[in-house]
């Protein structure tokens, strides 16, 4: 071993230069040299335990500082004088707990690395690295011992017994898997359908109000619920529906198929101007909420997938595959605007069993 | 101990010898107190992760006493008055509670966030530092992997905190995780099913996240950290190149009471910074948002930024979606799901091992490499930050719309095309700045430091002075150790013979690999004992076992500079 290291100085100077020796690390034995326990320079040290104390006594203050925002600082109704904001008390109560804390805090560690760096003395030492790698006997050792035990206990000897414990154990691992068939339904056929049918109205996603088509002005869009279902989730985050208005002869797509199933067609739409599209988006599930009136494209604002309404919400960018499905569209014996049917095609994001 | 040693008080000596009796640790604690703990700046990043994690624990667990993980309707009569009447899930309401009705309520709960976004920075900076010191080779490869697991464990540990509240940007953001799973072929829809307890969204997601929050995924992290500190201590820590450093020792400072006085402090600084943050700087005011509802979105919503690499690999891919076999595989969501994050992080576990066969390298590393010597590895980690950045950055490709006036489509384009050219370019020219700086080094140990004094000579001239290095700058600047070289494809070693590894496809492609690393680190010259010269005829495949574990083999630079 040639790597002998020269003793010297600290590496790191603070204050007046140290001349702590530096422990000399030997090759014979790991080093245990005395630590010194005395800064070089006292009057330096002083100094810095004054600030130090001064730190910590302010660490203190903003304590008791924090307990008394504590009891002193309401938030809540009930708690807080009547006619007070109850979010400025929270604000205000954050804004003194917050204070006192980070104060509590900074100062605490600002006094603790001033103390480290300016009244223990700098030293450093070395420590022998041992060899991670057992020797070779160790080794040996190990392994006859192991194979001992496994002579002694039979294992090697006794196949039968050693397989049969294989075969046991396999169905109690599976057996946890097994437990977790109840987290949930399997899926079925549930996502190839939403609650909408024929005859069911669209009502307003905000006053639940009934539509007429006439309601409508070209450019306008607006988002619509199967009625009856605006307090079930599971419901609204399949079913829900953007109509659009457009100008008479905007729309101008063909009928499309999906192998034999008509998917979309000109003849859903009302007065061939008001178009109903699903609000689910067909990349990851989003509402596509955004809907720019002069170029009539659909917007999800979770990741830029964009749909052209007059062309049977054909994808213009992003990473969405397939159209907006398109749920066709009736006017009741009341003059309401209904569905047809459901959507002739299942709503959302992809999934393996769509086909 | 010196002569003025503290003299122990009877109480503490009392408890210590009660507890020796029963655990005879005097031997064992003497050694900690004495474990040496180097000293540089970049080791305190992975501190930061710790101390981080020790917050969430704690404040965590404040939050616990107060959140109702239910998503039970309710109808809101409280203190944030602008919700009053409205129908919300008890996990909302009581995320508000804590807010508005409880002193300190919203302190913690910003901490809390705070300091999981700080987790994610520290453990990313910190592997960052680990990867361009190189001191995840041999012996650390296993906490290198514990880190890589640590860090995927945290970014799911955060989605499921964010997504508690339900609140609507968390539900957004659970409808595009929900999205994502049906994504997976065969058996993404039964994950979903399985997962949200039947159709998106239910009523059983908020609680099982809750239990996977607070219980499941913690208690992994816990034990992971455990086992990431136990091997950092069994192994000792690594230490930059400096005066006296040997990769047979270990310098720097005891445990005992300097790392314990100074890890307080960094504690301290570290929770004090966050109550900073949580004082000042609002961060997740979940009462804006309103209760989740499936069907209403807000523009630019985005996730915390360790999810930023999934949300804008989801926006830049191009739409695609094959049949297969009568199935739908939809590419154009697996792909951004798997494939960036694949990249990284099954990358960044083989990384040591491809390193390994690469440099033909099997020896232990305890003193870590300056980023510039080790041109093949920086740049490939280089160009691996500026694809995760890319990829960052498009996740928020609206703000960027917004903020610089630019098409939003435009800057998709542009992170399309620059998410495969920009890391290909980081690479080459981060090769170069570190063979440039490799040189610069050889110009100071050779000639010395430019002092910035010129000097006129009699003739006219000018010319720059220059000192030669310290001691202790010699030993940072000529620490290197350059790769061997291994035989070319194909060619003869001393027997006459093409050596067997160096044949077929993996010779091939070992050959190219070994020559980014080999040809990239200059031998340090001037000083004869390089491996530069001797490569080639000592060090075939076979001799790299010979270079064993105990061998210093580059030690022998030190040598040839220390005065």
């Amino acid at each position: 071993m040639s790597e002998i290291e020269e003793p010297a100085g600290p590496r790191r100077v603070i204050g007046t230069p140290s001349t702590a020796p530096r422990a000399v690390d030997t090759q014979e034995k790991p080093s245990e040299p005395p630590l010194i326990s005395d800064p070089p320079d006292k009057a330096h040290a002083s100094r810095a335990e004054r600030v130090v104390a001064a730190l910590f006594v302010l660490a203190f203050v903003a304590g008791c500082g924090f307990i008394a925002a504590y009891i002193a600082l309401e938030v809540g109704v009930g708690n807080i004088p009547p006619g007070a904001n109850p979010v400025v008390a929270a604000f205000r109560s954050n804004l003194a707990l917050g204070l006192a804390l980070s104060v509590v805090l900074l100062a605490l560690g600002t006094g603790s690395i001033i103390w480290v760096r300016h009244l223990t003395p700098n030293i450093e030492i070395a420590e022998q690295r041992h060899d991670l790698r057992s020797s070779d006997a160790d080794r040996a050792a190990f392994k006859s011992e192991f194979a001992d035990g496994a002579a002694i206990s039979q294992v090697t000897k006794r196949p039968l017994m050693r397989r049969t414990l294989l075969l046991a154990t396999a169905p109690l691992a599976l057996a946890p898997l097994v437990l977790l068939r109840d987290l949930g339904p399997l899926p079925g056929t549930s996502l190839r359908y939403t609650v909408w049918r024929k005859g069911l109205r669209a009502v307003t996603l905000g006053g639940l109000d009934k539509l007429r088509p006439s309601d409508f002005q070209p450019g306008s869009m607006i988002t619509v619920i199967p009625e009856g279902y605006q307090d079930d989730p599971n419901a609204l985050a399949k079913a829900g529906v953007i109509l659009i208005k457009l100008e008479p002869g905007q729309l101008n797509f063909p009928d499309r198929y999906n192998g034999s199933t008509l998917i979309a067609s000109m003849n859903w739409s009302i007065d061939n101007s008001l178009v109903a599209y699903s609000k689910i988006c067909t990349h990851v599930g989003c509402p596509v909420a955004l809907y720019e009136q002069t170029t009539h494209h659909i917007l999800c604002p979770c990741h830029q997938s964009t749909f052209d309404a007059t062309n049977g919400a054909w994808v213009i960018f992003g990473p969405a595959a397939r159209p907006l499905p398109q749920l066709p569209l009736m006017v009741d014996s009341d003059g309401y605007l209904a569905a047809a049917s459901d959507f002739p095609q299942p709503v959302g994001p992809s999934f393996w069993e769509r086909g | 101990m010196s002569d003025d040693a503290v003299k122990i008080p009877k109480a503490l000596d009392g408890v210590g010898s009660w507890l020796d009796d029963r655990f005879h640790g005097a031997r064992g604690v003497k050694v900690l107190m004495r474990k040496v703990f180097p000293d540089h700046w970049t080791f305190m990043l992975g501190e930061i992760a710790l101390w981080s994690f020790v917050i969430l624990l704690l404040t965590g667990t404040f939050l616990a006493l107060f959140f109702v993980p239910s998503t039970q309707d309710v109808v809101y009569h409280g203190s944030y008055t602008k919700l009053n009447g409205i129908t919300m899930s008890q996990a909302y309401a009581s995320t508000l509670n804590i807010s508005f009705d409880v002193r300190g309520g919203l302190l913690i709960r910003q901490i809390h966030h705070w300091a999981a976004n700080m987790f994610m920075v520290a453990i990313m900076a910190h592997m960052l530092r680990v990867f361009f010191t190189g001191a995840y080779r041999k012996p650390r490869e296993v906490n290198w992997l514990i880190g890589i697991v640590l860090f995927t464990l945290g970014m799911l540990e955060g989605l499921f905190g964010y997504s508690l509240p339900d609140d609507q940007l968390s539900g957004a953001g659970l409808r595009i995780f929900e999205g994502v799973l049906q994504g997976i072929p065969i058996v993404g829809t039964y994950l979903a099913f399985f997962l949200f307890g039947g159709e998106f969204p239910g009523n059983a997601i908020v609680p099982r996240m809750y239990i996977i929050h607070v219980f499941l995924i913690p208690g992994l992290i816990l034990a992971l950290i455990t086992a990431h500190l136990f091997i950092m201590f069994w192994q000792k820590h690594t230490q930059m190149p400096g005066l006296g450093n040997t990769e047979k020792n270990v310098t720097g400072q005891p445990f005992w009471p300097y790392f314990l006085l100074k890890g307080q402090a960094w504690f301290f600084f570290i929770f004090g910074l966050l109550a900073v943050l949580s004082t000042f700087a609002q961060i997740n005011p979940v009462w804006l948002y309103g209760p989740y509802t499936p069907l209403a979105i807000s523009s630019a919503s985005q996730p915390d930024w360790y999810m930023g690499i999934l949300e804008g690999a989801l926006r830049i891919m191009p739409a695609w979606e094959i049949n297969f076999l009568g199935h739908t595989l939809t590419l154009s969501v697996l792909i951004p799901f798997a494939v960036p994050l694949g990249i990284i992080f099954t990358g960044a576990a083989l990384w040591p091992f491809f390193e390994q066969w690469a440099t033909g390298d099997r020896r232990e590393h305890h003193i870590n490499d300056r980023p510039r010597n080790a041109p093949a590895r920086t740049g490939t980690g280089v160009a691996a930050i500026c694809f995760y950045g890319i990829l960052w950055a498009e996740g928020a490709n609206d703000v960027l719309a917004d903020r610089f006036d630019v098409p939003l489509y435009t800057i998709t384009w542009i992170a399309r095309i620059a998410v495969f050219v920009v890391p290909i370019g980081a690479y080459f020219v981060t090769k170069r700045i570190c063979i440039g700086l490799q040189r610069s080094d050889e110009h100071m140990l050779t000639h010395g430091l430019e002092i910035g004094i010129i000097k006129q000579l009699p003739d006219g001239g000018f010319v720059e002075e220059e000192r030669p290095l310290t001691p202790a700058e010699q030993a940072v600047v000529g620490a290197k150790k350059v790769p061997v070289a291994l035989p070319a494809p194909g060619e003869p070693d001393e027997n006459g013979v093409p050596a067997p590894a160096s044949r077929g496809v993996m010779g091939w492609a070992r050959g190219v690999a070994n020559r980014a690393f080999t040809e990239t680190a200059l031998p340090v010259d001037g000083h004869g004992n390089g491996h530069g010269g001797n490569g080639h005829e000592a060090l075939g495949e076979p001799e790299h076992a010979a270079v064993g574990a105990g061998e210093p083999a580059e030690s022998g630079e030190h040598d040839g500079e220390e005065h």
